[in-house]
């Protein structure tokens, strides 16, 4: 279920103590692909609000982390799966200050903002998938070649 | 690595008490009930003390989300309420960072680089922020 040593890691999202757990994979699997502090710190931030959404919103829910890699850039693609409700005015949810609850309703945009790929799926029918991915960013390095 | 628990999770934070100020040290990663009941227990050390000062030091934190930060300012807002006055101590500059992306300015959230100058900052006579010139901040 949870490799310790890679990116890869499907976690149960059931309780405050599994918000911690994924805090702590993000952030070991973006220290293992390459990425900076500054970078490591924000994907950890937004798998934060998102796990967190799907605990408090979704009723509970699961990430699944997979390392992925698209014209040599490595990057780390996160997905966040409930059953729950689904969110019924996905703009309005992304607005900055909007809660249906009693969050500061910074969660969602704020998680769109720190990371570089966001998209949501949304039904209530099948409740609610995000799924985030973030490039490691690095100077470009002469090539190889001979 | 085979943890059989997260590291540096902190189950309850320690409060101590420096004279008229109470100093908070976060470490690590933080339950979000362990966070409330530290917001609880210090509305009522401060209230049943008469202390004048929190100082948070949040060196040792590695991420504050929309859930920690509302935290933190509520700790402030309170302890503001009680007479005493909030600084938040330490914070990482990638915490900085990352916060301002996030979108949470913490508007009313009095910080410092180090506890030290928390301290410093406490020990002043109340003045309105950012009337008393720019402040030399020692290493
Ligand atoms: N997984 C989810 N399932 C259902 N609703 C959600 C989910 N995630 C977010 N939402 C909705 O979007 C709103 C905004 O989310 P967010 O910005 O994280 O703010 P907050 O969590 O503080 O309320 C939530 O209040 C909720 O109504
Ligand atoms: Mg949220």
């Amino acid at each position: 279920m949870h490799t310790a040593a890679g990116a890869e890691a499907r976690l149960p999202i059931r309780s405050d103590m599994d918000l911690v757990w994924v805090r702590q994979h993000v952030r070991q699997a973006a220290a293992l692909i390459g990425f900076g502090l500054v970078d490591q710190t924000k994907l950890v931030t937004a798998a934060s609000e998102l796990a967190r959404n799907t605990l408090v919103h979704g009723g509970g829910g699961q990430m699944e982390a997979a390392r992925v890699s698209e014209h040599g850039t490595e990057g780390l693609r996160l997905v966040f799966t409930d059953t729950g409700p689904g969110i019924a005015d996905l703009d309005r949810a992304l607005s900055d200050g909007y809660t249906s609850g009693d969050g500061l309703g910074m969660g969602l945009g704020g998680a769109r903002r720190l990371v570089h790929d966001f998209e949501v799926v949304s039904s209530p029918e099948s409740g609610t998938t995000v799924r985030v991915t973030s490039w490691v960013t690095r100077p470009p390095r002469p090539r190889e070649e001979s | 690595m085979n943890e059989s628990s997260p590291r540096h999770v902190a189950g309850h934070v320690p409060v101590l008490r420096l004279g008229d100020v109470l100093l908070v040290t976060l470490q690590g990663d933080l339950y979000d009930s362990a966070a409330q009941q530290l917001q609880q227990d210090l509305a009522e050390t401060i209230a049943h003390s008469r202390v004048t000062g929190v100082v948070i030091d949040i060196s040792g934190v590695e991420v504050v989300d929309s859930f920690l930060g509302r935290v933190l300012a509520e700790i402030a807002a309170q302890a503001e309420l009680l007479a005493a006055r909030t600084v938040v101590a330490g914070m990482r500059p990638a915490v900085a960072i990352t916060l301002v992306e996030l979108g949470l300015s913490l508007p009313g959230l009095r910080t410092a680089l180090t506890t030290e100058a928390a301290l410093e900052l406490l020990d002043r006579p109340i003045v309105t922020p950012r009337s008393g010139g720019r402040r030399q901040e020692r290493p």
